[in-house]
């Protein structure tokens, strides 16, 4: 495990978390917000939190891609397998995301759809290859990270004629939804969200680079350090946070040079660019409409394009009302302060977003860390 | 002269044949498939007597009487051959371990076949083979058993049901319910071979360096185990769910919690980087050829020592310790110092996205 073996030193880690401690001043708080759910999922399995001084709050957002994909975006899914006969092909995690009728892709699998987890779009595609005779639907989900890998098996499908491929593209964008979550009417309304600065996300930034976070520096006055998904990262980052904070400066850092530059990997944004456009709007799970947050195929694909193929209509479906997944993902609330969390609600029987994927900020509490909430 | 001409009756084509209904249908093709096959590489002095069951010699051990423990597993694996085993071994290994852990010397196996209508001899003859050396190898001989064959479609090739039944001396008593706050937690080696070895196979993913599957007897390396007296309050393989499950389930039935240690649980470099690379978490995935032990804890460093001098539990550490704790959570504490619960998996692992 050489490369991540070093970034998982718990004598390293000690000695930042000492930093921190030094650095935190007397009688200031500092809550920040990991967006993405990589970062979210460290935290819980490594125990940084035990780490961290009490002044210091960790916020978990929205960044994971299976919680916030609303309820309307699986049902369209289930019923292209189940009534149409395509071969859905999907990734791993989002085969449990609940639906509407107690269905979700695994249990609309077990009534027979033809669903079939990949690794890759390039399965998809090959899966395609190898049923000629059967439409393969590609049930494509995630931030900037899963996108250009869609792009390029659209524009290779388009190359190679296949005209029983197409996606169902949910693809959605990080910087409109930390926008929303600093604009959010909540966050307005109650003023409760002292968020002093963002963890930017790993993946999605060695992709879009470091640029598009230095607007919300400068306009909200917000410090963003993108950092990698090793626990040591994550101390690094947080340590970079304090001290900005305290010297009262907004800007954005990256702790994640080895992978991370300031423009991104351009050929991906411009294979994203061919293949995709905005779309006007797009309802997430937890944070509603939010509008030119997601990604649709251009017209010029519209042969890949599952919705326009399978005319398939967008119906929204609202969330339990006692669920409060919206509050959480805004950082407004925690976990433990929904009433479903751990009763009705939990990994095993999610109702809300965020206990879906491990990488949730509900189940990420539940499974690595509830203890706390009872000892 | 021919095979087919001294009785005319044509052998099994073990090269190129596949199996049809009339291996299930109770005619001369299964009785053909039974003597050809199974007869043959399982064949004992009980199992040659083809009679509907096996009349055994009341057990004793070392002269004394014992009780009897009987277990029974049903195997599915996908795919059949994986690497560094097959369903074959797996089903005897599995059901000798779960009989062995139950601190038992296990005697006997009996095997059920559910055989698809289709499936190639040549891969049914090479299972069997592999059947025969585990349980040679582990010295439980196979001494009944039965065969069904199913339509096409209606099965996954094949799917072997074991049965084992062992003798466990009196006095000797473990269990998921003896776990005592202060106990040892020992496991036998590295965890999520099988389960990686498994997935690399079944998802198509080729790593650099090879994962093989640990399926494996423990019956030997238990033996060593119970000679040294220590005294043992439970052994348990830790299969599907991997060590969390099983620690899990053990902290449950016991009334108990368990505190682990993760810089203690040896997980190899190569399955910890499959799992990172899969997002996968080790202490979940299956293995097949390890055991968890928990024991008083004055007696832990002699069943370690002892443990570590059997070839099967070279790699044994102890990686934890049983804790009080009315909720039953099974704890880590991380390589970092912080600290988490491994909890119950819900539903299987899968994949994440990013």
């Amino acid at each position: 495990m050489k490369y991540i073996d070093e970034f998982r030193d718990g004598e390293l880690a000690k000695n930042l978390a000492l930093s921190i401690g030094a650095e935190v001043q007397p009688g200031r708080s500092y809550s920040f917000m990991e967006f993405c759910g990589g970062h979210t999922h460290a935290i819980s399995r490594y125990g940084l939190s035990d780490l961290l001084p009490p002044a210091v709050r960790m916020v978990h957002g929205p960044g994971c891609p299976v919680c916030v994909l609303p309820i309307g975006r699986v049902d369209m899914a289930i019923d292209l397998a189940l009534n149409h006969g395509v071969i859905l092909c999907t990734y791993g995690d989002t085969l449990r995301i609940p639906a509407s009728d107690g269905l979700s892709l695994m249990k609309a699998k077990a009534r027979g759809g033809d669903i079939r987890m990949v690794y890759s779009t390039l399965d998809a595609l090959q899966i395609a290859r190898d049923n000629p005779q059967r439409e393969v639907v590609f049930f494509a989900i995630g931030f900037e990270t899963t996108t250009p890998p869609t792009a390029v098996a659209i524009q290779q499908a388009d190359k190679e004629n296949l005209s029983n491929f197409s996606v169902i593209c949910c693809h959605v964008l990080t910087p409109s939804a930390i926008s929303n979550i600093l604009e959010s009417p909540e966050v307005r309304q109650w003023g409760t969200v002292p968020l002093d600065g963002f963890i930017g996300p790993a993946h999605v930034s060695t992709v879009i680079g470091s640029r598009p976070y230095e607007f919300f520096a400068e306009e909200y006055r917000k410090p963003v350090v993108i950092a990698g998904f090793e626990p040591l990262d994550v101390m690094q980052a947080i340590l970079m946070l304090v001290r900005q904070v305290n010297e009262g400066r907004a800007e954005v850092e990256n702790e994640f040079s080895r992978a991370v530059s300031r423009d991104g990997n351009l050929k991906a944004q411009d294979r994203v660019a061919e293949v995709f456009e905005l779309r006007r709007e797009f309802e997430w799970r937890g944070l509603s409409v939010v509008p030119y947050s997601a990604l649709k195929i251009r017209r010029q694909y519209a042969a890949f394009d599952a919705e326009r193929k399978f005319k398939l209509d967008y119906r929204s479906v609202p969330d339990n009302k006692a669920c409060e997944c919206g509050a959480i993902l805004r950082g407004v609330k925690k976990p433990q302060d929904c009433k479903l969390f751990g009763t009705v609600c939990t990994p095993e029987n999610p109702i809300g977003s965020c206990m879906v994927s491990s990488e949730g900020a509900c189940a990420a509490h539940y499974s690595y860390g509830r203890y706390k909430d009872m000892h | 002269m021919s095979e087919a001409k001294r009785g005319y009756v044509r052998p099994l084509d073990l090269k190129h044949g596949r199996v049809d209904l009339t291996h299930g249908s109770g005619g001369r093709s299964m009785v053909q498939l039974i003597s050809e096959l199974f007869a043959k590489h399982l064949g004992n002095e009980y199992l040659g007597q083809g009679n509907d069951g096996a009349v055994l010699p009341a057990p004793t051990l070392e002269g004394r009487a014992g009780r009897l423990v009987m277990s029974t597993d049903c195997h599915v694996v996908s795919p059949l051959f994986f690497p560094g085993g097959d369903i074959g071994c797996l089903s005897v290994h599995g059901t000798v371990n779960d009989v062995a852990v139950m601190g038992a010397t296990p005697l006997y196996l009996a095997a059920g076949f559910v055989l698809e209508e289709g499936f190639p001899l040549a891969d049914l003859a090479r299972i069997v083979e592999s059947m025969a050396h585990a349980a040679a190898e582990a010295g439980v001989p196979v001494v009944t058993g039965d065969t069904k064959v199913v339509e096409r479609g209606k099965g996954d090739g094949v799917f072997i049901t074991t049965t084992g039944v062992g003798i466990l001396p009196d006095g000797l008593e473990l269990g998921g319910a003896r776990a005592r706050p202060g106990d040892a937690v020992i496991i036998s080696g590295s965890m999520g071979d099988h389960g990686v070895a498994i997935m690399s196979k079944r998802e198509n993913l080729s790593f650099d360096a090879p994962i093989e599957s640990d399926t494996v007897a423990l019956n030997g390396l238990i033996a060593a185990m119970l000679a040294t007296g220590a005294d043992l309050r439970c052994l348990r393989d830790p299969t599907r769910g991997g060590l969390a499950a099983t620690l899990n389930e053990i902290a449950g039935q016991s009334g108990v919690g368990v505190m682990l240690h993760e810089k203690a649980i040896p997980v190899k470099p190569v399955v910890s980087a499959a799992c990172e690379f899969l997002g996968l978490d080790p202490l979940y995935v299956a293995n097949e050829g390890k055991l968890i032990a928990i024991c008083a804890p004055a007696d832990a460093d002699r069943l370690l020592a002892a443990m570590r001098a059997h070839p099967l539990g070279r790699e044994a550490s102890r990686i934890g310790e049983v804790i009080v704790d009315d909720h039953h959570f099974v704890q880590l504490t991380t390589a970092f110092g912080g600290k988490r619960i491994v909890d119950w998996l819900a539903g299987d692992q899968l994949p994440r996205i990013c």
